[in-house]
């Protein structure tokens, strides 16, 4: 099934998302992702990141390569315990933003990745999953 | 803290961002352009992103502000340089950049900035005439 460990990563620092966008990378590059798609999913992982900074008050995202036989291509969890999001049909809405930003990262992101899902509670955190397939 | 170099190039200003910018550094990069557009009387800023492998909603609303900002001190900006596979993923992620110029190489930025400022001079010799 997986042929290399998850590798978890801190966001505290707008460095962080960086190194974030660059481990993201060399993942999706062993994955054997085309360049569109690595592209993809480097842009997503960066909005997702920058949001899990931003308005998680930061956490940590965890990198898997996935490979069952069928596809192959690279899985992504972003987790935070800030506040959490409480209508997350508005949230998703391109150009809804309760900070300053654009409002288009997390309905960029999943426009942006193959898989996607969200999960998130008041008061407890939230997760983002992504995955982009080759 | 690290800073974008500004080169100044005829009448115009150019950059070009050669390193994966965190967000600090894009902001240094808007606020010293904008000094830079005064202090040199320039009438365009050409942005040559064609080492960036990817453009985000935060790097977009850096040019998208850069372009807004040169416009109202008379200045114009041309993006140049954007690779393919990065130009696919804006506009999928839902950007535009519609308040912004753009240009295939720096070449061709430099025409659309001279040609621009040509048209305004001769615009205003035109008003004085009449």
């Amino acid at each position: 099934m997986t042929t290399s460990p998850p590798e978890t990563l801190p966001i505290r620092t707008s460095d962080d998302v960086v190194i974030v966008r660059q481990q993201v990378r060399a993942r999706a590059v062993q994955a054997g992702l085309g360049l569109v798609d690595q592209t993809k999913v480097v842009t997503a992982a960066s909005e997702l990141a920058r949001n899990t900074l931003d308005y998680g008050g930061g956490g940590v995202v965890t990198l898997t390569l996935i490979d069952d036989g069928m596809k192959r291509g690279v899985r992504l969890v972003f987790e935070d315990h800030g506040p959490g999001i409480p209508d997350l049909q508005l949230a998703l809405k391109d150009g809804y933003t309760t900070g300053n930003g654009l409002g288009l990262g997390l309905s960029g992101a999943k426009r942006l990745s193959n898989e996607f899902f969200v999960e998130s509670t008041v008061g407890v955190g939230t997760r983002v999953t992504i995955a982009r397939w080759k | 803290m690290d800073r974008i170099p500004i080169l100044k190039l005829g009448d115009a200003l150019l950059v070009t961002i050669q390193v994966d910018m965190h967000d600090r550094l894009a902001t240094a990069l808007e606020d010293d352009l904008t000094n830079k557009i005064v202090k040199h009387n320039a009438h365009g800023v050409l942005i040559d992103i064609s080492a960036l492998e990817i453009v985000d909603s935060f790097i977009g609303r850096m040019l998208d502000n850069i372009a807004a900002v040169s416009r109202v001190l008379d200045a114009e900006t041309v993006v140049v340089g954007m690779r393919p596979a990065v130009a696919i993923t804006l506009v999928e992620l839902g950007l535009s950049l519609a308040g912004v110029k753009t240009a295939l190489n720096v070449e061709r930025g430099m025409a659309l900035i001279q040609r621009h400022h040509h048209v305004l001079e001769r615009g205003a010799d035109d008003d004085i005439a009449s």
